[in-house]
Parts: structure tokens; C-alpha cells; sequence
């Protein structure tokens, strides 16, 4: 959610039971300023928070004029101090795709993973135990990576592309209608598209390029692996993701306000297509 | 806007033409539309007439602009008139085509005078875009010589868009019928442009050409392009946006679909908005509600007002503290739901025990206890459970063996486990009751008494809840129940799991009974302790010695407190058939033993969380940098049940 809308995003956002304490909220405020004067941002999101057994790590993102580029992750323990995490590369998600369990709250634990390791020695493959210490920075960074890539979510319309290139916020947006925001098919995912190119020609016709850019919720697999409801009598649809538990994307009809948050343990919920 | 091509051929026009064009516009204008302007033009007109009429001298635009000044009450007036006329068309589309008029080089006061009462704003940018445009042409080399292929260029321009004033050849501007016509406007009515007014000048011919063709509007679309541009013109004057050419699609796309949807009018209801004011409405019922009754306990403070309400908003308070919990107006109308659901139902003591999220709706659950002696009964019936069914079909396979003679299918040796009793109300896991409702304002729906079976059955699987209570849980293993069982059955399993408080906070009461009385399940009340003087905080986290279980724990079996299903068995063997093989199959039944009440979670098996429920149950307290006083610190322990 946008740090300039904060206090108001995190009303909308709260129905699902998890927010934020008024010291935190209070700090949030401060400290997001900061952090978007400092590193030069134009636009700071607060992406939620991810709950560990000790101690929570609180995560914002910052975000350069082209709204779909590489966003820069920052988190923090106490909302005050923010510190830059490295990008998530392919390697790390795979390294800690081993690791399961709640986080435990401290960047510099490592989790301990045995591996069989299979190595030639002349004629013969030995299989030697290799343990593979993984800090908890690096799960922490492709949890937050993969989250943004599987259930982020925007509005049809929030963003527009130009032929320029770079992928604008849309300040004539004035939001979803009510029909169309119970649709699952007017939110998209806000992330480079991937399965737009497959789409057939018939489908690519009914499109506007300026606004159709991004994969959206649809087609998501497992189908229902999104929960949408309407709180308070319509003025309010919450998308809740089931994939991973503790996304909640909110957005209020007929008016701007739109954003997401993460409040949860940072856990796939690989039982779903079992829970639905 | 317009067209661009003419732009350069009508300035150079201008000159020439300049005296003329504005002449037979001003006649044309006078008598097709009767302006109030008129009369004070009236006893110029007839000086210029003869005179322009044959003047097509070439004459510099400086000279011209210079020879115009002293005739500036003249412009003036054709300003005005010009204004005027704009003002009743829309004026929107002229700006390039205006150029050539000396109105743009004449200062913004003339336009002020007259003409504005019919222009807009949009009008005024124009002519000020005109001005703009008016000063480069200014520049332009004067010198044109070619007038006449100017005007048949000019013509010829319009050519194609010219509809309905089409004109193959020039035709000079026309006298009037009666020049004493201008002088009364009154009666001068409104009459058929094209019976009356001679062929205008090209100038003004191109302005309606272009006009008209803006006008146009097409059999599959109603909007013209003309009202459209003034729409969104008009908006983007209304709304300054920063740095509208880059928004300029949007907009327009923004402004065609406004003209598709307009606004409805005041007086009907928005079809969309509906269930929106509905629900506001039910929510109003609940504060109304409770500012009658507010008024009323008012008036009986003096007695003891213990309410069986809980102070939700002061729990929730300390839950927000620790950054769980719902807005505060969410929890504040919670609290007036249960302030409702206490006044519908006899109810003694009252608690919010939490909400749980659902696919299409969430539930609210509060818990419940009703007061001593009152019956329930609203029993919901409860599904027929599985080892019910199995009998009668054992029983009927057995009738059609006897029918068939001649192959006897032996029968099935199997009989269903024994069905655990549920527990009575009022202890064990049936201790309390429990209401859920959708959102506050609705009503409120008893959930059913939990059974064994179903916690057994609960606990084997893992599904979301859809928010209709009545909706089937299709799973594997089956389920016996609805949703309805089903919330119950996690609602028993959460709070048996969950609730905690501090040590020392609840202690036994001073009961006599022999503990192996009751089956050994240990002693299953308590109540406060009233010397309870609190623990610090810091102790409070440091060790899980200090939190103890308050709710009871269920055994394996789905119940509290141990029930030996042989003894049930036998009973029922003597009413039953099969004697003899009922005894074969009996297995030896150990007694279930679970931890007694108040339990510390330092004996908790496992680790600190459930790994079974979807949400993660997670009974680590938290402090926040204000830690709470410990006479309060009741609430908090009892919070953390899994939000789902």
C-alpha cells in the first residue's frame, strides 16, 4: 500500500484480523518519509509484515517512475531503521525453496539444511552429506520475491503504458465500478506479464494495450485460489489470497483507494487445492 | 482542431480581405442571428458597404491592423458580434480558423464587453490561443498578392466536408434584399439561414463547413465529435490535471465513456449501490437500538449494570497494542451485535471470541453461556452420523441374504466403531455456547453442539470455509456434518488449544469430589482467583511456566472427559442380533488420559504452534513497547486463536 495513504490503507486492509500497533503505525509514517527522500524513490509501498517467532520483520518497497521494474526491498525490525535487501535471483529462490518452518525473527540465523551431495572420485560416486547453512536474509528476500510474483495485485486501470515504454500510474483512475470489481478478471497481477503472449488472437482483440498490458487473477491455477468478498454492504472488496495465506488486497469501488498488505508467516500453502 | 492546411492561406487573406469578409459576416451575422449587440453597430454598417465591397487591395496586415485602430469601435462591435455568435455555437472549434479575424489581435477588454455572456471559459482560452496564433501570423510577410486563388483554395479546401453548402464555384458575397433590414432587429425573427442571408463569405463558409462536419453525428454513434472535444475540454479546465498531454488518451477515453454513462438522475435509486445502503441501513438499526438502550441504563446506573456485555472496545484496544485486531469501527459495531444478541437471548455471560475469514463471507463468533436453567431448545438436528447409516444397511443386506436361497452371501462381519456420546452442555467441550454471524447487523445462528466424531473427524482434515453454514463439507475422510458442524468442531478444537492465562490468575475451586470419580480427567472448573496479584511482563514472555491452559483439553477420543465406548457396547449387543461375534471383535480399550486443567504450556507437546490448522495457531505472547499493567493482562493471554 502506498505510504502517503497509510493510515486510511491500513483501516481498509484490517478486516482480515492483522495490523499494525499505533507505535508502529506512528513510526511507519516517519520512517517511510525518510526512507523515500533518502534513497530516492517515487513511490514508497508498504508491503506488510512477516511474522517470526521471535521477532517481526516489517517490509517496504520502493518504486522508480516505471511502475513494473525491479523494486527495491527494504525491511526493517523496529519501523525505524531501514536496511536495502539484495535482489532475489533465481539461485536464492531455489536455495531456500528447502527451508520450511516459520521464520524465526533474526536476519543472521542460519538454517541448517543436509544435502546428499553426489561427488566423483575417479571411478566411483560418493554420496556425501553436505550441510548448507542458508541465512535467513536470503529466505527472507525470495519469500518477498516470490510473494510479489505469485499474488500482487492492481486494479484494471490503475496503470497505463505509453508507447514510450515506461508504465505510468494512471491519475485518472477513479476506480473499478461495483460490477466490475467483484469480477476477478479486473484485477491483474503487478508483475511482468507471463501468460499474455498465449493468449488467443480472439482474446487479444477485446484488449486495450494501454490497459490490458498485465497477466490478470482469472486464470490463476488453481481456479479459487482467491477469495473475494464485499465488506460493508459493497463499499469495500477484499481480495484475500488462499495460496498465501495473509495477502490481503482491498480496494474501495468507485474510488482510488486500492493497495495491498501481507501480514503472515511467509508460508506457501501448498494443501490448498486439498482445502477448496 | 480544425484544419491545419488552410491555416497559411487564411492569413494572407487577411489582409485583403479582411474589410470585406468582416463586412458581409457582420450582415450575414445580423441577420441570421438578431445579436443585441446590432443596434450599436447599426449606423456604421452602410458605411462600410460600398466600400469594402470593392476594395481588394492588397494592403499590409501592419497597415491594415493600424488602419483598424482608429476604426476600433468597429472591430469592436464585429468582436462582439463575433463573440456573440461563438458563444451560441460553442465556439469551440474556431481557434485556427479564427486567426485571420482581428479579434485575436485586439486586447482581452473587448471581449469582455459584449459577447461573454453566452461564451465559456473555454471560449476565453480560445481567444487567447487565437491571440497566440494571431501574433505569429503577424509576422508573416504581408505581401500577398494572390488573393483570388487564395479564395478558390480555400474553397476548395472545404470541398469535400462541405455537405450542405456545397459550392463549386465562388460566388461574391451578395447584396442584401433590404439593407433597412438591419436596422430592426425585432422583426427580423429567425429565419432559414439559407433562404434569406446571401452566400457568405469563404471565410465564414469554411467556419460552418468545418462546423457542420463537426457536428456530424453517425447512425452507430450519437456523440459528435464537436460536443465531444467540448466535454473534454471542458473537463480538463474543471479538473487541471498536472501535465494533461500525457493524460490526454485517458482522459478522452475517460470522457466517451461518461457520455455512455451519465450521471443518474437524482431522483432514481443507483441499482449498484443498493446492498450498500441496505446494509447501512441494517447498521443503523444497530446504533439506534443501543441509543435507546443507552438512555435507559442511564437512568439505572445507580444499580449494579453488570451486563453480560464485555467491554469489547477496551479489549481491543489492548489487541491493538500487540498489532492484532480489527478497526475500530469494525469493533464497535461488534460490540453493538453482541449488545443485540444479548438482548434477544437469555444469556449470562457473553464473550467475543473471534472472527473467522470464509471465501465469500466471514464468520463473527461470540461465545456464550446461557443462564443457569434455561433450555435450549433450539437444537439444530444433527446430521445422522456415519455408524448409524452403516447398521441399517448391515441390516438390510442381512433381509435380502434370507430371500435369496440359493446364493447366501455371507455377512459382512464388520460393525461400525460405537458411537462416542457427545457431552452434555454446560461441560467438557459443549461448556459453552456459540453464535455466529455474518457481518453486525445480521442475525444471529446458534451453532450446534459439538460431537466426538466430528472433532475426531475435524481434526483429520483441512478445508476453508466457504461463510454459508449450511453449505457440505466434501473432504476425505468424510466429514459427518455441514459447515456448520464443522466451525464448531474447529471453534472446540481452537479454543480448547488456545485459551491461556497467566499463572495464578484462575485457581481450582475448593472441591471435595474424588478425582476418580470423574474418570480421572482431573477437576474441569475454576474460577478466579481473587488474591491474584499479576506477574511482570518480562516474566510473562521469558517462560511458558507462566501461562497456563484454562480450557480443557480434548482427548484423543473428541471428548474431555474419557468415555469407555465398550460399556455403550455392551448395552446395545444385548438388544442386537449378533451376540456371539460382537464379542470377537472387542478389543481392549485403554483409558484416555489427557493434561489436567491449568496446565502450564511448558508441557505442551511439540512445539509452540499447531502444524494441523491452515492458519498458524500461534500461543507465543507478544509485548509491545508499552507492555500492559497485569491487573488487564487477562486479555491478552486469551488472544492468538488462529485467524483465518
Amino acid at each position: 500500500m502506498d505510504a502517503e495513504s497509510l493510515l486510511l490503507s491500513l483501516e481498509l486492509a484490517s478486516g482480515s484480523g492483522q495490523g499494525l500497533s499505533p507505535d508502529r503505525r506512528a513510526s511507519l509514517l516517519t520512517s517511510l518519509t525518510l526512507v523515500k527522500r533518502d534513497y530516492r524513490y517515487d513511490r514508497v509501498l508498504f508491503w506488510g509484515r512477516i511474522l517470526g517467532l521471535v521477532a517481526d520483520y516489517y517490509i517496504a518497497q520502493g518504486l522508480s517512475e516505471d511502475q513494473l521494474a525491479p523494486r527495491k526491498t527494504l525491511y526493517s525490525l523496529n519501523c525505524m531503521e531501514w536496511s536495502l535487501l539484495p535482489p532475489a535471483t533465481e539461485e536464492m529462490v531455489v536455495q531456500t525453496s528447502v527451508v520450511k518452518g516459520r521464520f524465526m525473527g533474526d536476519p543472521s540465523h542460519e538454517y541448517e539444511h543436509t544435502e546428499l551431495q553426489k561427488t566423483n572420485e575417479g571411478d566411483k560416486v560418493f554420496e556425501e552429506e553436505v550441510v548448507v547453512q542458508i541465512k535467513e536474509e536470503t529466505r527472507l528476500v525470495s519469500v518477498i520475491d516470490q510473494i510479489d510474483k505469485a499474488v500482487a495485485v492492481i486494479p484494471r486501470g490503475a496503470l497505463f503504458k505509453t508507447p514510450f515504454g515506461p508504465i505510468h500510474v494512471n491519475r485518472t483512475f477513479e476506480g473499478l465500478s461495483l460490477s466490475e470489481a467483484k469480477k476477478l478478471s479486473s484485477y491483474f497481477h503487478f508483475r511482468e506479464p507471463v501468460g499474455l503472449r498465449n493468449k488467443t488472437l480472439l482474446e487479444k482483440a477485446d484488449l486495450d494495450p494501454s490497459l490490458d498490458f498485465m497477466d490478470s487473477l482469472e486464470h490463476d491455477i488453481p481456479k479459487g485460489s482467491w477469495s473475494i468478498q464485499a465488506e460493508r454492504g459493497n463499499a469495500l472488496v477484499v481480495l484475500r489470497s488462499l495460496l498465501w495465506p495473509g495477502l490481503t488486497f482491498f480496494h474501495a469501488p468507485r474510488t482510488k483507494n486500492c493497495g495491498y498488505i501481507y501480514v503472515g508467516t511467509g508460508e506457501k500453502n501448498t494443501d490448498l487445492p486439498f482445502m477448496l | 482542431m480544425g484544419d491545419p492546411p488552410p491555416d497559411p492561406e487564411t492569413p494572407p487573406h487577411q489582409p485583403s480581405s479582411r474589410r470585406s469578409s468582416q463586412a458581409s459576416q457582420r450582415r450575414s451575422w445580423e441577420l441570421s442571428q438578431p445579436q443585441p449587440t446590432i443596434s450599436e453597430e447599426g449606423p456604421e454598417i452602410p458605411l462600410d458597404d460600398p466600400v469594402l465591397q470593392s476594395g481588394q487591395g492588397i494592403l499590409a496586415s501592419e497597415t491594415n491592423l493600424q488602419g483598424w485602430s482608429p476604426g476600433a469601435a468597429l472591430t469592436q462591435q464585429e468582436n462582439l458580434m463575433f463573440q456573440a455568435e461563438e458563444g451560441q455555437l460553442g465556439g469551440v472549434e474556431y481557434p485556427s480558423l479564427n486567426m485571420g479575424f482581428p479579434s485575436e489581435l485586439q486586447p482581452q477588454p473587448y471581449l469582455e464587453e459584449g459577447g461573454i455572456q453566452a461564451t465559456r471559459n473555454a471560449s476565453l482560452m480560445l481567444q487567447q490561443l487565437q491571440q497566440g496564433q494571431g501574433n505569429l501570423f503577424q509576422q508573416l510577410d504581408s505581401a500577398y498578392l494572390d488573393t483570388q486563388p487564395g479564395f478558390l483554395g480555400q474553397f476548395s479546401m472545404y470541398q469535400g466536408e462541405d455537405l450542405q453548402f456545397h459550392q463549386g464555384a465562388p460566388h461574391g458575397p451578395y447584396m442584401r434584399d433590404d439593407p433597412a433590414l438591419q436596422y430592426s432587429p425585432s422583426e427580423l425573427g429567425f429565419m432559414p439561414f439559407s433562404m434569406e442571408v446571401p452566400e457568405p463569405e469563404p471565410r465564414e463558409l469554411a467556419v460552418q463547413n468545418a462546423k457542420a462536419y463537426l457536428l456530424q453525428t453517425s447512425v452507430s454513434c450519437s456523440l459528435s465529435l464537436y460536443e465531444h472535444l467540448g466535454n473534454l475540454l471542458t473537463k480538463i479546465l474543471n479538473q487541471r490535471p498536472e501535465d494533461p498531454l500525457s493524460i490526454l488518451e485517458s482522459l478522452n477515453r475517460t470522457t466517451q465513456g461518461e457520455w455512455f454513462h451519465p450521471r443518474l438522475d437524482t431522483m432514481r435509486d443507483d441499482p449498484e449501490m443498493e446492498s450498500t445502503y441496505e446494509m447501512a441501513d441494517r447498521q443503523k438499526g444497530l446504533f439506534l437500538r443501543s441509543g435507546a438502550g443507552a438512555e435507559g441504563e442511564q437512568a439505572m446506573e445507580e444499580e449494579v449494570a453488570e451486563t453480560a456485555v464485555p467491554n469489547i472496545m477496551e479489549t481491543a484496544f489492548y489487541f491493538e497494542q500487540a498489532g492484532v485486531g480489527l478497526s475500530s469501527d469494525e469493533s464497535f459495531r461488534i460490540f453493538l451485535a453482541l449488545k443485540q444478541l444479548v438482548e434477544q437471548q437469555p444469556i449470562h455471560t457473553c464473550r467475543f471470541w473471534g472472527k473467522i475469514l470464509g471465501l465469500s463471507r466471514s464468520y463473527l463468533v461470540a461465545e456464550v453461556e446461557f443462564r443457569e436453567g434455561e433450555e435450549e431448545g433450539e437444537e439444530v438436528e444433527e446430521m445422522m452420523e456415519g455408524g448409524e447409516g452403516l447398521e441399517a444397511h448391515g441390516e438390510e443386506e442381512g433381509e435380502e441374504d434370507e430371500e435369496k436361497v440359493t446364493d447366501i452371501i455371507p455377512k459382512p462381519m464388520w460393525k461400525p466403531p460405537p458411537v462416542i456420546p457427545k457431552e452434555e452442555s454446560r461441560s467438557g467441550t459443549n461448556k459453552y455456547l456459540y453464535f455466529v454471524c455474518n457481518e453486525p447487523g445480521r442475525p444471529w445462528t446458534r451453532l450446534p453442539h459439538v460431537t466426538p466424531v466430528q472433532i475426531v473427524q475435524a481434526r483429520k482434515i483441512k478445508k476453508f470455509f466457504t461463510g454459508y453454514l449450511d453449505a457440505p463439507v466434501i473432504s476425505f475422510p468424510p466429514f459427518p456434518g455441514n459447515e456448520a458442524n464443522y466451525l464448531r468442531a474447529q471453534i472446540a478444537r481452537i479454543s480448547a488449544a488456545t485459551h491461556i492465562s497467566p499463572l495464578g490468575f484462575y485457581q481450582f475451586g475448593e472441591e471435595e469430589g474424588d478425582e476418580e470419580e470423574e474418570g480421572g480427567a482431573g477437576r474441569d472448573s475454576y474460577e478466579e482467583n481473587p488474591d491474584f496479584e499479576g506477574i511482570p511482563v518480562l516474566e510473562l514472555v521469558d517462560s511458558m511456566a507462566n501461562w497456563v491452559h484454562h480450557t480443557q483439553h480434548i482427548l484423543p477420543q473428541g471428548r474431555c472427559t474419557w468415555v469407555n465406548p465398550l460399556q455403550k457396547m455392551e448395552e446395545e449387543e444385548e438388544l442386537g442380533e449378533e451376540e456371539e461375534k460382537a464379542d470377537e471383535g472387542m478389543e481392549e480399550v485403554e483409558q484416555e488420559v489427557g493434561p489436567p486443567l491449568l496446565t502450564p504450556l511448558s508441557e505442551d507437546a511439540g512445539s509452540l504452534r499447531t502444524s494441523t490448522l491452515a492458519g498458524a495457531t500461534s500461543t507465543v505472547p507478544r509485548t509491545s513497547t508499552h507492555p500492559c499493567r497485569p491487573p488487564f493482562s487477562t486479555s491478552i493471554p486469551a488472544a492468538w486463536t488462529s485467524w483465518r
